[in-house]
C-alpha cells in the first residue's frame, strides 16, 4: 500500500459489501459489518431493500446512532414492519423469500465453507470453543450468501476446522449432494479483494482487487490456491458520500471499531 | 429423569398435561414457592433469546436453592449460561450460540467448562431448535427441516436422522422434538390465572410453552383478566398450560425487557470483566455479591444501582419516541 487512505479496514468492507445489494432485495443480515452493510446500502442506493433479523424482524430501517447491540434484540426492531417468532423467520428463508442472506465467520475455506464453533489451536492440541452458529448455519444452508470478513492467513483457510455454515462443502456438485438444493456462498468480501466461486469446482475465484492491493498481497494472506483470471479489475475506492453514511450510522464506532 | 438425547414417548407426555391441574385458579406465588416446583436433574427450557426477555429472577433464584444438573435449552445463550455453568446448576447446554454477547469476544466462562469436558454444549442451527421445540409444542416426535444439512454442526448431532422423502426423494433433515420438564418465561403482563402477553419480540417462547411439562412465568406486571380480556390478541400463552405466575418488575435484569428496559451495560460489564478475568475466582466473587448475597430480587437491583436502571429504562423509552 504507497497512498495514505482516508479510511479503515472495517469501513472498507462496509461499503464493498453494501455494493452487493440490489433495490428492491429482501436481505437476511447478521450482526456486525453484514448489518451495517445492509443499513448503509438502505441509506444509499437501495431505498427500497428489506432487512430481515433472525430475532424476529421483517423490515428493519436503522437510524443513525441507534444501531442494535444483536440482531436478537428490541432496538433492531424500532421502526420495523413486522416482528414474528424467530422460527417464523428463519422459515422465510427455507421458503425461499430471501434474496442474499449476509454474514461474517470466523474462518472460511476454499469452497466458501464458514466455521464459528470451534478452531485447532495453533499447536494443534487444544481445540478453542467459539460461540456457533446461532442462525449461521440457517442464513448458509437456505439462502444465497455474501460473507464479509478479515483477510487473514489464519481465517483464509484450505480446509475449515468445522463446517459450521456450509458455502460449496468440498466442491463441484458436493453441495447439492449433501442435501442443500438451494443457494451456496455467492460472494466473498474481505479489506483485499472480492472473490466469487468457479461455477464448475466451486472454488473461489479473485473477482477483483480492492485499491492498492496485489494480487500477490491477497496470495500472502491466504492458505490454499486461489483462481485467479488475467486483467483482474480493481475495485473502486469507497466515496466520501458512501463514508458519510457509514460513520453517521454507527458514530460510536460500535460495530465499524 | 430421561437424557434428553432421546424423544420423550408420547404417553408420558400425554400423562404429564393430564396430570396437571388445568382449571381457572389463581397461580400467584413467590419466586421462592416457584423455585422449589423445579427438581434437580429436570431438563429447563429458557425463554427469551440473547439478552432479551431472559427470565434472569427466576434463573437468580434457582441459582440461590442450589440447583443442580439441569439440562438447558434455549435459542441463544450470553450472560445467563456462563451463570448456569459456574453455579453449578448446570452441566448440559442445549443452543445455538453462546457467549456473553456480541461485544464481549469469546465467553472465558464457557471455553473454561466446554473445552475442558467439564460441561457440555450440544451445538444446534438456530431455526433447528425452534423446530426441536415445535415439534414438542406439536405432539410429534420430530420436524423435517431442510437446514443443517451437510454441515459439522449436523455430523456432530447424532441425535438427528437424515431421511429421504417418502413424497418427494428428498434428502432432509429429521430434528428431534425436545420437551422440556419445565419452562422459565418472562412476560410483560399475565393475569392471576398464566393468561400472558408479551410485546414486541416473541423468539420461540409460545413453542416452549407448549412443549414444557410445566410453565412458570414471571411477568412484569400482574393485570385483571379483564384488562387481558380487552386485547385478546396479545395474549400469547394460555393459562392451561401455565402452572405459576410470579410478578418480578424488572424481571429480566440485567437483560432487557421490550419496550421497558434496555440491557443494563454497565453491569454487564462489570460481570464480563470479572469472570473473563478468572472464570472460576471472578465467578466466585460475582455470585457471592449479586446472586447469594441480597436477602431479596429488589436488593439485587439496588446492587445494581437506581440510576443504572433507571438509564436502560430511559433508553427503551427514547427508543419509542419518534
Amino acid at each position: 500500500m504507497t497512498k495514505e487512505r482516508d479510511y479503515t479496514d472495517n469501513e472498507l468492507l462496509s461499503v464493498l459489501s453494501a455494493r452487493e445489494l440490489k433495490d428492491g432485495q429482501v436481505v437476511f443480515a447478521g450482526i456486525g459489518i453484514p448489518l451495517l452493510a445492509a443499513c448503509l446500502a438502505q441509506r444509499s442506493h437501495c431505498p427500497g431493500l428489506t432487512i430481515l433479523f433472525e430475532g424476529g424482524v421483517i423490515g428493519a430501517s436503522i437510524e443513525p446512532g441507534k444501531l442494535p447491540p444483536s440482531t436478537n434484540d428490541q432496538r433492531g426492531a424500532r421502526r420495523a414492519n413486522m416482528v414474528l417468532g424467530s422460527s417464523e423467520v428463519l422459515l422465510l428463508m427455507q421458503r425461499g423469500y430471501v434474496d442474499v442472506g449476509f454474514m461474517g465467520g470466523a474462518q472460511v475455506d476454499q469452497y466458501g465453507n464458514l466455521n464459528s464453533s470451534v478452531v485447532n489451536a495453533r499447536d494443534g492440541r487444544r481445540e478453542i470453543r467459539l460461540p456457533g452458529s446461532g442462525g449461521g448455519n440457517d442464513i448458509a444452508s437456505l439462502s444465497n450468501l455474501i460473507v464479509a470478513i478479515k483477510h487473514e492467513k489464519r481465517r483464509f483457510v484450505e480446509q475449515v476446522d468445522f463446517i459450521t455454515s456450509p458455502g460449496w462443502l468440498r466442491g463441484g456438485e458436493t453441495r447439492n449432494d449433501g442435501g442443500l438444493t438451494h443457494g451456496g456462498t455467492l460472494r466473498v468480501i474481505t479489506d483485499l479483494a472480492v472473490f466469487g466461486f468457479d461455477p464448475k469446482l466451486k472454488r473461489m475465484t479473485v473477482d477483483a482487487l480492492n485499491p492498492d492491493i496485489s494480487i500477490n498481497d491477497v496470495r500472502d494472506q491466504t492458505g490454499f490456491d486461489l483462481i485467479v483470471v488475467r486483467d483482474l479489475p480493481v475495485t473502486k475506492p469507497p466515496t466520501g458520500a458512501e463514508l458519510r453514511v457509514l460513520r453517521e450510522l454507527d458514530p460510536d464506532r460500535m460495530l465499524l471499531s | 429423569m430421561a437424557s434428553m438425547d432421546g424423544v420423550r414417548p408420547y404417553t408420558e407426555l400425554r400423562d404429564a398435561v393430564a396430570r396437571r391441574d388445568r382449571s381457572l385458579r389463581s397461580k400467584t406465588m413467590s419466586l421462592a414457592d416457584a423455585a422449589d416446583r423445579v427438581f434437580d436433574g429436570e431438563s429447563l427450557g429458557i425463554g427469551g433469546s440473547m439478552m432479551s426477555r431472559t427470565p434472569m429472577a427466576m434463573l437468580w433464584q434457582l441459582m440461590r436453592a442450589r440447583r443442580k444438573n439441569l439440562v438447558c435449552s434455549r435459542p441463544i445463550i450470553t450472560s445467563e449460561g456462563d451463570l448456569l455453568l459456574g453455579s453449578g446448576m448446570s452441566r448440559h447446554v442445549i443452543t445455538s450460540w453462546f457467549s456473553q454477547g456480541i461485544m464481549w469476544g469469546v465467553s472465558k466462562v464457557m471455553r473454561h467448562y466446554v473445552e475442558k469436558g467439564l460441561a457440555r454444549y450440544d451445538e444446534w442451527s438456530h431455526l433447528a431448535i425452534g423446530m426441536r421445540w415445535r415439534a414438542g409444542a406439536m405432539g410429534v416426535p420430530f420436524m423435517p427441516t431442510r437446514t443443517m444439512l451437510g454441515s459439522d454442526v449436523l455430523t456432530a448431532r447424532g441425535e438427528t436422522h437424515v431421511m429421504q422423502c417418502p413424497f418427494t426423494g428428498e434428502q432432509i433433515l429429521l430434528v428431534p422434538a425436545l420437551n422440556p420438564n419445565v419452562a422459565i418465561i418472562h412476560v410483560h403482563r399475565s393475569d392471576i390465572y398464566g393468561n400472558a402477553q408479551i410485546d414486541g419480540l416473541p423468539f420461540m417462547d409460545i413453542d416452549l410453552a407448549m412443549a414444557a411439562d410445566r410453565v412458570i412465568l414471571t411477568t412484569e406486571r400482574i393485570v385483571s383478566n379483564d384488562q387481558i380480556r380487552r386485547t385478546p390478541d396479545q395474549t400469547k400463552i394460555p393459562f392451561f398450560c401455565v402452572d405459576a405466575v410470579v410478578e418480578v418488575p424488572y424481571g429480566s435484569a440485567p437483560h432487557e425487557c421490550y419496550g421497558l428496559y434496555e440491557p443494563m451495560m454497565k453491569h454487564l460489564q462489570t460481570f464480563t470483566d470479572l469472570v473473563n478475568d478468572d472464570p472460576i475466582e471472578g465467578m466466585k466473587a460475582y455470585l457471592d455479591r449479586y446472586v447469594y448475597g441480597p436477602a431479596s430480587w429488589m436488593e439485587f437491583l439496588e446492587l445494581i444501582g437506581m440510576d443504572e436502571v433507571q438509564e436502560a429504562v430511559g433508553r427503551a423509552r427514547d427508543l419509542q419516541n419518534d
